[in-house]
C-alpha cells in the first residue's frame, strides 16, 4: 500500500489528463483486491488466469496507471491480498476462420469496497475469425472502490472483432479504463462503450491500424447526473494506406455532472487514401452541467478525407416549443429529444449491447428516477 | 362552439414591440385570413397565440372560450385546442413523426387504438409517402413534405382552433393544394376554427376565407369578406398602409 501511495500520480496540468479529477485521488486509500469475474460463452476459446500476449498493440507510452496493471496481471507479479483464485484476467483467442456465432459475456463485479482492482482482458482473433465480447462492470452504491481495466484487441488479417464495454457501476466507484485495439490488413474492429454509471469514470480508447484496408467503428453513449463525470480520451491512429475510422461519441450531463471527450485523428505518412471521421456531441441538460469536446487532427500525408465535428449545448429551444405546440409537456418532450439525440449512437451498437434496455435506463435517468420503468402511464402519474 | 377571442392584443418580439392593438374573433367553422407585407407583425401574432420563448404578450388578453389562453403554458394551449402549422418547421433529429403523435395523443388521453393504421390513412389523405411516418419529424424533408407533415399532425391532433403560419411557403402548388384542401376539409367535418396568416391569395383558391383582415404596422387595418382580398391583389397593400 505505501509502494501505491509513493508512486507519482499524473496532474490535470498534462495534456491528457486535463479537466480530469485525477487531483481527487489518492492511491492510498485503496488496497489492491479483485472483482468476482463471471463469463459466459464459448468455453473453447475462454482462458482465464492466462499469459497475457498482446503487449504490442499500442505504441502510446504506458502511463502509471497503465504500468500499475502490468503489474498487478503479469504471471509471478504481485499475488492478490483477497486471495481469490484469479484476477480477472481472461484471454480470448479464436483460431484461423473460427466464427463464434453467440456472444461472450464477461460481468466484474466489486464488491469489497476500498479496494483497487485491475480487471484485464485480452481479445486475439486469429485470421478471418468473428468474435463478439461484451464487457460489462458493475459494483454497488456503497462501494468506494477502484477499477483499473484494461482490454486489448487484436484484430488478424481480415478478422473481425466486436466490442462492447458496459459501465454499470455504482455512484461511489472510480474508473480509470483502457480500450487498446490493433487492426490488421482488412480487418474490422468495432467497440462501442456505454458509460452511466461511476462517480468518476474514464476511458482511454485508441485503435492502430496497422494493415491496409482496416477499418474501426468507435461508438460511446454516456450520461452523467449527479456529481458523476464521464471522461474520454480517444485516438484513431492510421498507420497504413487505405485505412478507414468512425467515431461517433455521444453524451449528455445533468444536475451538477461533467464531461470531457477529447480525441486525435492522427494519420501516419504512409497512411494515404485513408479516411477518419469524429464526432462529438454533448447535450448539457441543466445550467449546473458542464461538458467539454476537444478534437484533434494530425495528419501527415495529403491524399486522405478526413472530418471532425464536436458540439456543446442545452436542448434547442426551437425543437422544444415545435413538440411542446402539439401539446406534449415539458418532460416528455425533453425525453423525446433526448432519446432522438441518442438514437444515431442506440442504432449502431450491436444486438449484444441491448439497445432496448438501454433506452429505458436513458429514461430513468432522465428521470432522476432509478426504480420505476419509463412508461407513458408512469411518466404521467 | 369554440370561440378564439384577441383582444386589443399588444406584443413585443425580444425588444421590440410589434403588434399594437390587435383584435379578432375567430368561431368554430370560419376562417379568417390575415394578410399583410413583410413586418408587419403576422409571424409574431402566430408567436404571441401559442406562447413561443422570446415573445412577450404586454397588453391585451387571448381566451379560448372562457379559457385564458395567456396564463398557460404552450403545451396546456394545444391541450386547450388551439394549434400552430409552423411557417419553418423544426427538424427533430431521432423522432420519428409516429412517435410524436403517440405522445401527443396520450396527452389528450385519446383512444390509441390501430394508431398506425390511422396516421397511414391520413398520409394516404394529405399525400404523404407513408414510409416517412417512421422517419425523424421534419429531417430532410422537402418544403412539401414538410407542410403535408403538418397537416397530417393537424388533422390527427384534431384542435378546434388553427393558426396557419404562412402554410403557403415553401411549397410547390400541388403540395400547397392537397394542404389547403385538408383544412377546408376539415373546417367543414369537424367544424374547424382557422386563422389563416399569409402574404398572398393564392391559398384562397382551395381554402375560402369568410373573413379577410389587413395587418399593418401590428395593427388591423382593414376588416372584410373575400373581396377585400381581390381588392388587395389589384391594388397591394400600399392602399391599405399609406
Amino acid at each position: 500500500m505505501s509502494v501505491l501511495a509513493d508512486l507519482v500520480l499524473p496532474t490535470a496540468e498534462q495534456e491528457l489528463w486535463r479537466y480530469s479529477r485525477i487531483g481527487e485521488l489518492d492511491l492510498g486509500a485503496y488496497s489492491v483486491g479483485a472483482s468476482t469475474t463471471t463469463v459466459l460463452g464459448d468455453e473453447s476459446v475462454v482462458s482465464r488466469d492466462a499469459q497475457l500476449m498482446l503487449s504490442d498493440v499500442t505504441v502510446e507510452p504506458a502511463d502509471v496507471f497503465e504500468q500499475l496493471h502490468a503489474q498487478h496481471t503479469a504471471p509471478g507479479g504481485q499475488p492478490d491480498t483477497v486471495g481469490t483464485t484469479h484476477r480477472g484476467v481472461v484471454r480470448i483467442g479464436t483460431t484461423r476462420g473460427q466464427v463464434i456465432a453467440d456472444p461472450i459475456l464477461i460481468t466484474h463485479h466489486v464488491h469489497d469496497t476500498g479496494i483497487m482492482c485491475f480487471p484485464s482482458l485480452e481479445i486475439d482473433a486469429a485470421e478471418n475469425s468473428e468474435v463478439t465480447v461484451v464487457e460489462r462492470f458493475q459494483s454497488d452504491d456503497q462501494c468506494r472502490s477502484l477499477v483499473v481495466p484494461m482490454v486489448k484487441i487484436r484484430a488478424a488479417q481480415s478478422a473481425r472483432v466486436t466490442y462492447v464495454a458496459i459501465n454499470e457501476l455504482g455512484a461511489n466507484t472510480w474508473l480509470i479504463g483502457y480500450q487498446r485495439a490493433l487492426g490488421g490488413r482488412d480487418s474490422t474492429i468495432s467497440t462501442s462503450t456505454i458509460a452511466l454509471g461511476g462517480d468518476y469514470a474514464r476511458i482511454r480508447a485508441g485503435v492502430r491500424l496497422i494493415g491496409q484496408g482496416a477499418s474501426a467503428k468507435q461508438v460511446a453513449l454516456y450520461f452523467a447526473d449527479g456529481t458523476q463525470m464521464h471522461d474520454f480520451r480517444t485516438l484513431q491512429d492510421h498507420a497504413a494506406p487505405r485505412t478507414h475510422s468512425d467515431l461517433l461519441f455521444k453524451g449528455a450531463v445533468k444536475d451538477h455532472a461533467k464531461s470531457v471527450y477529447t480525441g486525435l485523428i492522427k494519420i501516419r505518412d504512409n497512411a494515404d487514401k485513408s479516411e477518419a471521421f469524429q464526432t462529438n456531441r454533448n447535450l448539457t441538460l441543466s445550467s449546473g452541467s458542464w461538458a467539454e469536446s476537444v478534437p484533434n487532427l494530425e495528419i501527415e500525408t495529403n491524399d486522405v478525407k478526413c472530418s471532425h465535428a464536436s458540439t456543446v449545448g442545452p436542448i434547442d429551444d426551437e425543437q422544444r416549443f415545435y413538440l411542446e405546440s402539439r401539446g406534449i409537456r415539458p418532460e416528455i418532450a425533453e425525453r423525446l429529444v433526448v432519446f432522438g439525440f441518442f438514437a444515431d449512437v442506440i442504432n449502431r451498437l450491436p444486438a449484444a449491447a441491448q439497445p432496448d434496455a438501454l433506452r429505458d435506463k436513458v429514461g430513468r435517468k432522465l428521470l432522476g428516477d432509478t426504480t420505476s420503468a419509463t412508461s407513458n402511464a408512469g411518466a404521467r402519474a | 362552439m369554440t370561440v378564439l377571442s384577441i383582444r386589443d392584443l399588444h406584443a413585443k418580439a425580444g425588444d421590440t414591440q410589434i403588434l399594437n392593438g390587435i383584435n379578432l374573433t375567430v368561431r368554430s367553422g370560419e376562417v379568417h385570413a390575415v394578410m399583410g407585407p413583410n413586418g408587419a407583425g403576422k409571424s409574431t401574432l402566430s408567436a404571441a397565440i401559442m406562447g413561443k420563448p422570446g415573445y412577450a404578450i404586454t397588453q391585451g388578453s387571448i381566451t379560448l372560450d372562457d379559457v385564458d389562453v395567456v396564463s398557460l403554458p404552450t403545451w396546456k394551449r394545444a391541450l386547450a385546442g388551439l394549434h400552430l402549422v409552423m411557417q419553418y418547421p423544426t427538424e427533430i433529429p431521432g423522432v420519428g413523426i409516429d412517435e410524436l403523435l403517440n405522445e401527443a395523443l396520450a396527452e389528450r388521453g385519446s383512444n390509441q387504438s390501430q394508431l398506425a393504421t390511422r396516421i397511414g390513412a391520413e398520409a394516404v389523405r394529405i399525400g404523404l409517402d407513408e414510409a416517412l411516418i417512421h422517419r425523424a419529424v421534419n429531417v430532410d424533408f422537402s418544403g412539401g413534405e414538410k407542410k403535408r407533415n403538418e397537416t397530417l399532425q393537424l388533422a390527427m391532433l384534431d384542435p378546434r382552433i388553427v393558426v396557419l403560419d404562412e402554410l403557403d411557403s415553401g411549397l410547390d402548388i400541388d403540395a400547397l393544394r392537397d394542404c389547403a384542401r385538408r383544412v377546408e376539409d376539415l373546417t367543414n367535418e369537424r367544424k374547424l376554427g382557422v386563422l389563416v396568416i399569409t402574404h398572398y391569395s393564392r391559398i384562397f383558391a382551395d381554402l375560402k376565407p369568410n373573413f379577410v383582415h389587413i395587418l399593418s404596422k401590428g395593427r388591423i387595418v382593414a376588416s372584410g369578406g373575400p373581396e377585400l382580398a381581390d381588392q388587395l391583389e389589384r391594388d397591394g397593400y400600399d392602399a391599405f398602409t399609406a
